[in-house]
């Protein structure tokens, strides 16, 4: 393999999550994360999952990134079991996890480095080509405590798309970012997705932003952690998160979110009222 | 340009005020030699060749000691991190016996090993494997997991992960175990050679010894100022880079 193969778009995965259940034992007592929870997500189909912090989104992300395993149920990427992390599945976390040891560059290689069948050469070929993407390449020497937190993103982002996965899993990745920085990135990650063409599913807890980003918003309630609800996001792209019509849907999306996290005991799904228990 | 006239007269200063010490005869001159008198025997000293055999047989005792020491305290404290048994058990004894001074060793050593290299050694390495043992440990215990749960999505694992992510991750603590370490080694060593007397191993403890002896005080200035200076220089040439390195990456330092 060359940088230019490395280079080459890859073919986007789909998703399958089928009656997938788990639960940790917390300091606080058990903690059903996900009940029975079933997803599947299309070849380069950009999912938002949206939901009140503990209702399991950001597990079911650590679950098909491989992270964690299970306590029931299924996940099949492109038919194949998930059995532990793969570079065809990439994960950019809320915080940036970047090396600090490293420089950009270094950490951009980092994944690069553990992908086979590549001489150092095209390596660094290959991380420019992404610190380019993402609109650093002149900090590739640059340590990563002189970076602003949206340019440690924005580096978090070039070092999940080095290896080229099929999948991307981003876990509130803007959550810590301020407006305008976050605004910049809606666009540049809309932009890459469609030059790139990857499966990605983002957790959020904004909805606005989900449905900025989303081809489809998947609505999450807590205790147990249950998919609620889902929205197709038909507007055209590239979408402007300062919209009007991106607002009212929006709007309406949060309004059913409230629904469900007012503090009630788990209820039978439904699909209309809130539960009436409070 | 302006650091280094400050420092340069901060020196002269220092040895200003020595000088004219002695010169108002505040001490007599046997305790308190003048600068001149030190500087003297230490052109003897080095003419005849006795000041650098005794700084090379020290060092060599040093570095060999220090890396043995360093050698087994990395991989074990990298071990003790990670396995609850261990930290259990060696951990544990790591921990009491870091509390321990290391000169405390140099009673035991010499009865194991008597007047030999060994003793010396062992005074060495029990100086700078505990404090490594328990810095290495600390780092990686301290270690933020999203560092490792990152580098499995890439595809590290194992001995990858260990040498990749898990020990640069914990250099700031490793760097500052080693000087730690070093600190350690380097008093015990001193305290070992004042106590026991090697032929044929003359280090510069034992020329501080006989300086006492001899009640030559120009002689143990000389070599305090010569044990001084390898101190600084290993400073500089073992940690000042890493701890550069440190500051620049991780951004702890504004200069």
């Amino acid at each position: 393999m060359n940088a230019t193969e490395a280079l080459q778009p890859i073919q986007p995965a789909k998703l399958v999550v089928k009656d997938v259940s788990k639960s940790f034992t917390t300091r606080r007592g058990w903690l059903q994360a996900l009940d029975c929870v079933s997803l599947t997500v299309n070849e380069g189909e950009f999912v938002c999952l949206v939901g009140p912090s503990g209702c399991g989104k950001s597990t079911l992300l650590n679950l098909i990134a491989g992270l964690d395993t299970p306590d029931s149920g299924e996940l099949v990427s492109d038919g194949q079991p998930i059995k532990g992390t793969g570079r065809e599945r990439m994960v950019m976390f809320q915080e940036h996890a970047l090396f600090p040891w490293l420089d950009v560059l270094g950490n951009v290689l980092f994944g690069l480095k553990l992908k086979p069948n590549l001489t150092p050469k095209d390596r660094i070929e290959v991380a420019r080509y992404y610190l380019h993407l993402v609109g650093l390449e002149r900090f590739a020497h640059a340590n990563i405590h002189e970076l602003s937190g949206g340019m440690k993103q924005r580096v978090a982002l070039a070092r999940a798309l080095a290896p080229n996965p099929r999948v991307l899993l981003m876990d509130e990745p803007f959550a810590a970012l301020d407006a305008m920085t976050r605004e910049q990135l809606y666009d540049d990650l809309q932009l890459i997705w469609e030059k790139r063409k990857k499966t990605i599913i983002f957790v959020t807890h904004n909805v606005r932003e989900a449905v900025c980003l989303g081809d489809r918003v998947i609505l999450f309630s807590p205790n147990p952690g249950r998919i609620r609800e889902e929205f197709k996001v038909t507007l055209p792209r590239s979408r402007d998160i300062n919209s009007v019509e991106l607002a009212s849907m929006a709007t309406e999306i949060t309004r059913q979110l409230k629904a469900y996290t007012r503090p009630a005991e788990p209820a039978e799904p439904s699909h209309t009222a809130a539960p009436s228990a409070a | 340009m302006k650091r280094i006239i400050v420092a340069v007269c901060f020196f002269a200063a220092l040895i200003a005020v020595w000088q004219s010490l002695v010169t108002a005869g505040v001490y007599s001159p046997v305790l308190l030699p003048a600068p001149n008198q030190v500087g003297h025997y230490l052109l003897n000293a080095l003419a005849d060749g006795e000041l650098q055999s005794a700084a090379w047989i020290t060092t060599k005792r040093l570095a060999i000691g220090y890396s043995i020491g360093c050698a087994i305290g990395l991989p074990l404290g990298l071990m003790t991190a990670r396995s609850k048994y261990l930290s259990d058990t060696i951990g544990v004894l790591a921990l009491g016996l870091q509390t321990l001074p290391s000169v405390c060793w140099v009673p035991l050593a010499l009865l194991w090993f008597g007047q030999s290299e060994a003793a010396m050694l062992f005074v060495v390495i029990m100086g700078t494997l505990w404090s490594v043992l328990i810095a290495v440990d600390n780092g990686v215990k301290n270690l933020p997991p999203i560092y490792t749960r990152a580098a499995r999505t890439m595809g590290s694992k194992g001995i990858h992960t260990l040498v990749r992510v898990v020990l640069p991750a914990s250099l700031p603590y490793v760097i500052s175990g080693m000087k730690q370490g070093w600190a350690f080694a380097w008093r015990s060593l001193m305290a070992a050679e004042i106590y026991v007397t090697i032929i044929g191993g003359y280090g510069l403890g034992h020329l501080l010894h006989f300086g006492r002896e001899l009640n030559a005080m120009d002689q143990v200035i000389g070599v305090i100022f010569v044990i001084v200076l390898i101190g600084l220089l290993a400073d500089k040439i073992l940690f000042s880079p890493w701890e550069k390195f440190l500051h620049r990456r991780w951004g702890t330092a504004s200069n």
